[in-house]
């Protein structure tokens, strides 16, 4: 059986992110998390492909890597947009109008949480807690927070992302 | 121990065991989903919550996880308290949201441990009215359904599968609500010990896809206590029926042998016994003509013949029980009579008789090497050979985790907790071998060498224990490992055709008895009977017997349930046939059909081992019973019957058996085999209330309609005289030994899991003690013996074949289960890089061996030593000659791929 090549598929500089997070560790597989991040920094997201030679890089297999991929939310195993909208759907955010906020964002981007726009500029997320509850209802774009977000707010600020 | 009280019972419980498993112990009933006997707690299911009370005066309590609860003196609990009670309702409740209400349609029904516990915790109607999460389900290969919506999020697959059997490809994904237990994408899971995912899981996600395919629900199935034939382990297994078929295969727990689980091999390998292939017909035929179906009177006339004079060679079986290899034996003398092996095979089997007996070692049980805390494998791949001892080996390097956890005060039934305290750290294992092995992942050393420098090595790790050689060395440091142990074990057997291999083996234990230490020493031979047929004994090896007819010594042969083309020189063999069926007659009784049954004159079908009962003896030695499940259909019979009918018939004196046990009993006179009487309770043993042990449910449905296709009657029960069980639902499971139990329920326990209430204690001996019976114990007081590198040449031309042995396709019958079929793999022929090269061949082109007339595709691993071909035992070679022989390229080889592609 012939092996896949995972150098074709990682790039070199991913590999080496990857190999300076791992020289830290006590083994390899405890840098499963920070490979996963920098192959989704450089991509966007991770592809079965990516995943599979992550896994071969890091000496595990595909399956307890995917464990891990598939158990953090903001690990995308799914293509996403050029800008990922998150917004908070946790208790303070809700008592503040979050789901009113989350409605509006629906009908200005025209998509359900979950979904991509068809341009490919916004992928809308729901998301537990952003840590900023003294800012609700808060919404997250990229790494940036927004809020307290008024609705009417929302055109400008995802306006922003090109 | 500690005294406890439960809802007012008071009772005395292992201190700081669980409270869960010291109330099971107790047989009380308490419900519980994420805990597994052999998996241990982990606290994550709710479902066994109970009230403890600080003291005597306490009257509120906290709720706490029986199974995360250690036992202490003087404890106080409540299972019934309307806070436990009603706080398990609700954890059942919530697991049930997303549950299907598909349990008429889903193959788990009946025995669903979510049905049980569900049921046993009173949640009986749904207020959920939501939607309903759903799956897409995976295909997982010919062995294991998967329907995910149908899962609970218990955790038990993967702690099985990945945790406990060491299988990569099947894993957790996802959080929260969107739990998902699969693989990362389609594909056959790897695992093979993946069918043990059907009982593990609580519900139906994983299920036998075989059984599925041709079903019937639990209580339908008729069973009777059976041994799996797959191997040398002997592990208990319960097959089901209905309607003359077998349909499943399921564990039998054994407190000694395998415990809870069995190989892949074993529990869909069975399916032979409904092949197409099965010989069903007595047959006669003259010349090249086509076999006429005779009657099986005209058949027996013919056995009784042969029976008569002394112009006949018998040759038996591995692969056939003791008594009905002795029957063969009786009934054509035993200077006329061989066991069936390949004239090597016979001497390795004796040399593990031999080493056993000389007292080398102590002769663990399959399941007491888990508890090894140093093993050294010498040329065994024993997750090929002996699978279901790779799964207890895997479990031996845990000992140093439960090590390090006695030390941290973890109690160890707390698997995440031990687990992640030992952050991986195994025992050693050493492991010497000729290709890599599925232990390799855990073994502390690996070294792949051919057979002789295994024994070399073998040779040298024993002279280091003894003091003598280099401590740098990997020897020095394996001798060192074992010589420091508690419970070191050596692990060897024939699986590499090399007695060398296994005579170091006996040499590293014996150099550690006489270093002080007490190491276990096990032996793994190749089939179910093995040491049975060899404790049996017979005068003949099987070249000379053949030799015999084929220069005319002797005219005519019977050959019971063997493929004589597997076991020796196919030439040889032919010239032997051909002889006989020239100068007599070839009479071949087995129960599928081979190329020996094709070379004979007659032919004479016999019964299926869940067709008959016998006795098996696996590689410890021990001797185990199986009863017949079901009755053949005429003229099928045990092949005991068909040889006593004809002794009988002959006027044999000897031969005046009226029953099975009898001939046990006769048997049992052989010096060495007094032990068989003792095996397993005899035909005159009763179940409660003095009644017959029923082999089908007390709710076996259809009783008067299931034939009434055929016959609006019912048929009359047929009435077992051979053993204590009955062809129908009379009769009582009560007050039988476990071993005679022919399935497992309880009141409100209808899954396998309701094994705990027939056990002493959960995890330990069925009540009444663990079955079977060891026909010969290691030497005691005696010296250590010996044993001393015998030196061998080995110069010449081509190559030095090794047999490769695969779980799937190695052995015989299992090999034609059709799951099994599309499960395995082709013949290979394994060759180093350097040596194919010279061969002019690549991986994939076809390696012919002209002695043997065969080909297979080529397998390039650089792990075999350049001068060695590996073959993999199978259809296609069977029998391997010993010495240098030629191999070349096959042009005109086609894989079956291949071939299946131009079809």
């Amino acid at each position: 059986m012939s092996e896949p090549a995972f150098i074709d598929v990682l790039s070199q500089a991913e590999i080496d992110a990857i190999e300076i997070e791992v020289a830290h560790l006590p083994d390899r597989p405890s840098a499963a998390i920070d490979a996963l991040l920098i192959v989704q920094k450089h991509r966007g997201w991770v592809s079965d492909e990516s995943l599979a030679a992550i896994a071969r890089l890091l000496g595990m297999s595909a399956a307890d890597l995917d464990s891990i991929a598939t158990f953090y939310n903001l690990i995308y195993r799914k293509p996403v947009g050029r800008h990922v909208v998150m917004v908070c759907d946790s208790v303070s955010c809700y008592v503040m109008g979050g789901e009113s906020l989350m409605m509006r964002i629906r009908r200005h981007l025209g998509i359900e949480p979950g979904e991509t726009t068809e341009d490919g500029r916004y992928t809308l997320l729901p998301c537990v807690c952003l840590g900023a509850c003294d800012r609700a209802p808060v919404i997250m774009v990229d790494d940036q927070l927004a809020g307290p977000l008024a609705e009417s707010d929302v055109e400008d600020v995802l306006g922003a992302f090109e | 121990m500690a005294r406890i009280e439960v809802d007012g019972i008071v009772f005395e419980a292992r201190e700081g065991e669980n409270l869960l498993q010291a109330c099971l112990s107790q047989h009380l009933d308490l419900p519980y989903f994420c805990w597994h006997p052999s998996l241990g707690s982990v606290g994550a299911c709710r479902q066994c919550a109970v009230i403890q009370y600080d003291d005597e005066e306490d009257e509120r309590g906290r709720l706490v996880m029986a199974c995360m609860t250690p036992v202490q003196e003087g404890a106080r609990f409540s299972v019934d308290a309307p806070g436990a009670a009603g706080f398990r309702a609700s954890v059942i409740e919530w697991l049930m949201e997303n549950h299907p209400h598909d349990c008429p349609v889903c193959e788990e029904g009946g025995e669903c441990h979510l049905q049980d516990m569900t049921v046993m915790s009173g949640h009986t109607t749904r207020r959920f009215h939501g939607r309903k999460k759903t799956w897409r389900n995976q295909d997982l290969g010919p062995f294991i359904g998967h329907e995910m919506n149908r899962c609970i999020t218990c955790y038990r697959c993967t702690r099985f599968y990945h945790d406990y059997a060491g299988g990569k490809d099947l894993q957790a994904f996802g959080s929260r609500s969107r739990m998902y237990f699969g693989r990362t994408a389609d594909g056959v899971l790897e695992s093979e010990f993946a069918g043990n995912l059907v009982e593990v899981c609580p519900t139906g996600v994983f299920t036998d896809k075989p059984f599925s395919q041709s079903y019937s629900r639990k209580w339908d199935l008729g069973s009777a206590p059976s041994i799996c034939p797959g191997c040398a382990v002997g592990c208990n297994i319960s097959p089901g029926e209905r309607f003359g078929r077998l349909k499943r295969i399921h564990n039998r727990y054994h407190g000694e042998v395998n415990g809870y689980f069995l190989c892949d091999r074993g529990r869909f390998g069975s399916h032979f016994v409904n092949a197409e292939n099965r010989l069903r017909r007595c047959g006669v035929r003259v010349g090249d003509e086509e076999f006429q179906e005779i009657e099986g009177l005209e058949a027996l006339a013919v056995l009784t013949d042969l029976a008569g004079g002394g112009n006949v060679v018998g040759i038996g079986s591995p692969r056939a029980s003791i008594e009905d290899n002795f029957a063969l034996m009786q009934l054509v003398g035993e200077d006329q009579f061989c066991a069936g092996f390949s004239s090597d095979e016979a001497v390795l089997n004796e040399l593990i008789v031999d080493i056993y007996r000389s007292g080398a070692g102590r002769v663990p049980t399959p399941l007491e090497i888990e508890n090894s805390d140093a093993v050294l494998v010498l040329g065994e791949d024993v997750l090929n050979s002996a699978p279901r001892l790779a799964l207890s080996l895997r479990q031996s390097v845990r000992n140093e985790s439960l090590r390090l956890a006695e030390g941290a005060r973890i109690p160890l039934w707390q698997d995440a907790g031990v687990r992640g305290h030992a952050q991986g750290a195994l025992s050693e294992l050493f492991s010497l071998t000729v290709l890599p092995t599925g232990l390799d992942d855990i073994a502390a050393h690996v070294e792949h060498l051919p057979p002789e420098q295994i024994a070399r090595h073998g040779h040298a790790i024993a002279q280091a224990v003894a003091g003598v050689g280099a401590e740098e060395s990997a020897s020095g440091r394996i001798a060192a490992a074992l010589k420091s142990a508690k419970r070191p074990l050596i692990v060897s057997g024939t699986g590499c055709g090399d007695g060398e291999v296994m005579r170091a083996a006996a040499a590293v234990s014996s150099a550690l008895r006489h270093a002080g230490s007490d190491p276990a020493l096990l032996l793994t031979a190749l089939e179910v009977n093995s040491l049975g047929a060899t404790l049996l004994g017979g005068g003949l090896g099987l070249d000379e017997a053949l030799k015999r007819l084929k220069n005319g010594a002797a005219d005519n042969v019977i050959v019971l349930e063997n493929d004589l083309y597997r076991r020796a020189d196919p030439s040889l063999v032919d010239a032997a046939l051909e002889a006989s069926r020239r100068n007599g007659r070839v009479l071949v009784a087995d129960l599928i059909e081979t190329r020996t049954t094709a070379n004979a004159t007659h032919l004479i079908p016999v019964a299926a081992y869940a067709e008959t009962l016998g006795t098996f003896v696996n590689l410890e030695g021990r001797a185990q019973r199986f009863y017949q499940v079901f009755e053949p259909r005429a003229p099928v019979t045990s092949a005991w019957q068909w040889l006593g009918e004809a002794g009988r018939a002959a006027g044999r004196n000897d031969m005046r058996w009226q029953h099975f046990d009898t001939v046990v009993e006769t048997c049992a006179s052989r010096p060495g085999l007094e032990a068989l009487r003792e095996v397993a309770p005899g035909a005159d043993y009763r179940g409660a209330g003095g009644l017959r042990i029923p082999r089908e449910t007390h709710r076996a449905s259809g009783r008067t309609a299931r034939n009434a296709h055929i016959d609006v009657h019912e048929r009359k029960t047929p009435v077992d005289t051979e053993s204590p069980f009955s062809f129908s639902m009379e009769g009582a499971q009560g007050g039988a030994v476990g071993s005679a139990r022919s399935a497992v329920w309880a009141p409100g326990w209808n899954s396998n899991q309701s094994v705990f209430k027939f056990q002493d204690e959960v995890g330990g001996a069925l009540i009444g003690g663990s079955s079977g019976i060891r026909l010969f114990e290691p030497a005691h007081g005696v010296p250590a013996p010996s044993y001393a590198m015998s030196q061998t040449s080995d110069e010449g031309e081509g190559f030095r074949l090794i047999p490769l042995h695969r779980i799937f396709g190695s052995d015989e019958l299992s090999a034609m289960s059709p799951p099994v079929v599309e499960r395995g793999g082709a013949a290979e022929v394994v060759l180093n890089r350097a040596d194919a090269g010279r061969l002019g061949a690549r991986e994939g082109d076809g390696i012919r061996c002209d002695l043997l007339s065969a080909s297979a595709a080529l397998r390039v691993d650089d792990a075999m030593a350049v001068g060695h071909a590996g073959l993999v035992v199978g259809e296609t070679f069977g029998w391997l000659p010993r010495g240098r022989v030629v191999l070349s390229r096959d042009p005109d080889f086609r894989s079956s791929q291949e071939l299946i592609a131009r079809e």
